[in-house]
């Protein structure tokens, strides 16, 4: 396979086909539970998708010298010194954002996206497919996070990057826009149970979407691709 | 829908679903009388709007899904999960909570899920919840009896507070729900609830207003009401009386213990029989033939169940009525109830059946 169509077939699975949100489904507990405002989801995603590039690197730079039988503790090690990093950096520079996603962020270490792409892909390929594979899921992963955040954020209090600036910066005060005033939240959209709602609804969203492609499109001999992908029960 | 066993030749009734959903209406409306009676055109006017809404949102699903919409939308079960909505808000809550509750419990607690018979949660109560979780605020700002309301609260005065928040002549809700007296006044359950933390008795709880001189001014009629239409479906056949018996002797066991043990911070069997969604819990929610148990035995199970999650919460929890989630957790538990309490097959032994099964 040429090295183009890899990378563009990688972009693919990462973004769409084999989202790790929407398809694999991995990686659910950060998911639902941080993203009552799209600031917050944003913040997580950004963090892992930090964690998933430096760890599938790194998981792909040592693949040769992992003893088999002990792989999956010394990739959880070293997802943990990522996180670490990422921790400590939000602590520094995000203060409030920190706070606010307690403990889902060092949580990271056990979400299952990023130790099933070390395990799936990232130990069996070159490191530059690695840290494109890692680019891509994560990538993935803070898209779905963000709609997510997005829509629960819409939803539950009428604002869209309410609190944006914690992230982003003083300047960041503008980003904030006010769809409608609520004068009470609808608060179901913030917490949990809207979260799931709402993912169902952006799954069901997607299985629609790829239905009504597989019709339009005529069908066709699709070029086979070697590449593992993802059981459910790998993680 | 009863579940009734016999031998053949079995002679079918020729019932339509939607001949049972409309009987249910019907034996709704002496309680939608008395509530209109005591309470005003709140609940009338959110019971259309809730109906409207649900019509409208099952159109809109049945049309997605590729349904026969003529069909399926006049079965009447989306009308049935309107009114019992409708019947349960705050007389005086504003026209988006109807509207967000009826378009909640049609298309994510009914359609979503395979719509009318694949429900496990019943749509009129998770609809109740999902507000009541959502909007604590609206969803608990009941209105007092008319006859206590320093205020006239005629039609229009009740249409333009739905719609905008205040009455024609200005009032805001909070002033409406003040007594003439100018104190704020809540419902029974409320009353007592509130009166128990502040260290006050039961005894000298039933003084208060609201209470009037027997349980609960309005509400024990509008109980007595949803009784009478319930022993109405019963007479009918369009329900079983085990959930509803059950469910009812149940709750006077656990409320005749507690009130054994401590009279002075129980409320009696008949404060709780009479208040809150009780009667309107038993005959016509519990009985929901697609959510709840289905064997007979499966079924003294679920009420007794149902039952004891009411007295728990409303005798020490946080809401001061419980009918609603306590539906919504014995929906949870009836498909394990059910597995458990399969009736015998004919021609097997208790034991073979169980190897069989």
């Amino acid at each position: 396979m040429s090295g183009l169509t890899e990378y563009k077939e990688l972009a693919w699975q990462g973004l769409w086909k084999n989202n790790p949100g929407l398809v694999q489904l991995l990686g659910l507990c950060p998911l639902l539970a941080v993203t009552s405002t799209a600031t917050n989801a944003i913040g997580l995603g950004v963090a892992t998708l930090f964690v998933l590039i430096c760890s599938n690197a790194t998981v792909s730079l040592v693949r040769n010298w992992v003893p088999k039988e002990v792989r999956i503790p010394i990739f959880v090690l070293i997802i943990a010194s990522f996180v670490t990093c990422v921790q400590l950096l939000m602590n520094a520079y995000t203060f409030v954002l920190y706070q606010s996603l307690g403990i889902f962020l060092p949580l990271i270490v056990t979400n299952c996206a990023i130790i099933g792409r070390a395990e799936a892909y990232a130990s069996k390929n070159p490191i530059k497919q690695a840290t494109f594979d890692g680019i891509m899921m994560g990538v993935g992963f803070l898209l779905v996070l963000f709609v997510l955040g997005a829509l629960r954020e819409i939803l539950g209090q009428g604002t869209l990057f309410d609190g944006a600036h914690l992230l982003l910066g003083e300047w960041a005060h503008v980003l904030r826009i006010e769809f409608y005033h609520l004068d009470s939240q609808f608060l179901l959209a913030i917490l949990p149970p809207g979260a799931f709602i709402a993912m169902g609804l952006l799954i069901a969203f997607k299985n629609a979407v790829d239905e009504k492609v597989a019709q339009a499109k005529p069908k066709k001999d699709v070029e086979e691709i070697e590449r593992v992908r993802v059981n459910f029960d790998a993680s | 829908m009863a579940f009734w066993i016999a031998i053949s030749p079995h002679n079918h009734i020729q019932k339509t679903t939607s001949a049972l959903m409309r009987l249910v209406i019907y034996a709704t409306i002496p309680g939608i009388l008395a509530q209109w009676y005591f309470f005003g055109w709140g609940n009338l006017i959110h019971i259309f709007l809730a109906t409207t809404t649900a019509l409208v949102a099952e159109f809109f699903v049945l049309s997605l899904r590729e349904k026969k919409i003529p069909q399926q939308i006049f079965d009447g079960s989306a009308v049935l999960t309107a009114v019992l909505l409708g019947v349960s808000l705050p007389a005086l809550a504003p026209w988006w909570i109807s509207v967000i509750g009826a378009a909640f419990a049609v298309v994510i607690v009914k359609q979503l899920y395979g719509g009318l018979g694949h429900n496990p949660f019943n749509p009129a109560m998770a609809g109740y919840v999902m507000l009541l979780i959502s909007f604590p605020v609206q969803m608990t700002s009941w209105q007092p009896p008319l006859e206590l309301m320093a205020h006239n609260l005629d039609f229009v005065n009740t249409l333009t507070m739905i719609f905008s928040g205040f009455t024609s002549e200005g009032f805001s809700l909070e002033q409406l729900k003040t007594h003439v007296d100018g104190y704020t006044m809540a419902t029974p359950l409320d009353t007592v609830k509130t009166n128990l933390t502040l260290g006050l008795t039961i005894s000298e709880s039933m003084n208060n207003t609201v209470i009037g001189d027997h349980f609960g001014i309005g509400w024990e009629w509008i109980n007595a009401a949803f009784f009478a239409g319930g022993i109405f479906l019963i007479y009918k056949k369009a329900i079983d009386w085990v959930t509803p018996f059950v469910f009812l002797f149940s709750l006077f066991v656990f409320t005749f213990i507690s009130f054994m043990l401590s009279p002075d911070t129980s409320s009696s069997t008949m404060f709780h029989w009479l208040n809150g969604a009780c009667m309107l819990g038993a005959f016509f929610i519990l009985t929901d033939p697609v959510s709840g148990a289905t064997s007979t035995k499966g079924r003294i199970v679920f009420a007794a169940l149902a039952a004891f999650l009411v007295f728990i919460i409303r005798q020490y929890g946080g809401y001061p009525d419980a009918v609603a989630f306590s539906v919504l957790l014995c929906n949870m538990c009836a498909p394990l109830i059910d597995q458990y309490t399969r009736p015998r097959t004919y021609g097997h032994s208790e034991s073979k059946g169980e190897g069989n099964a």
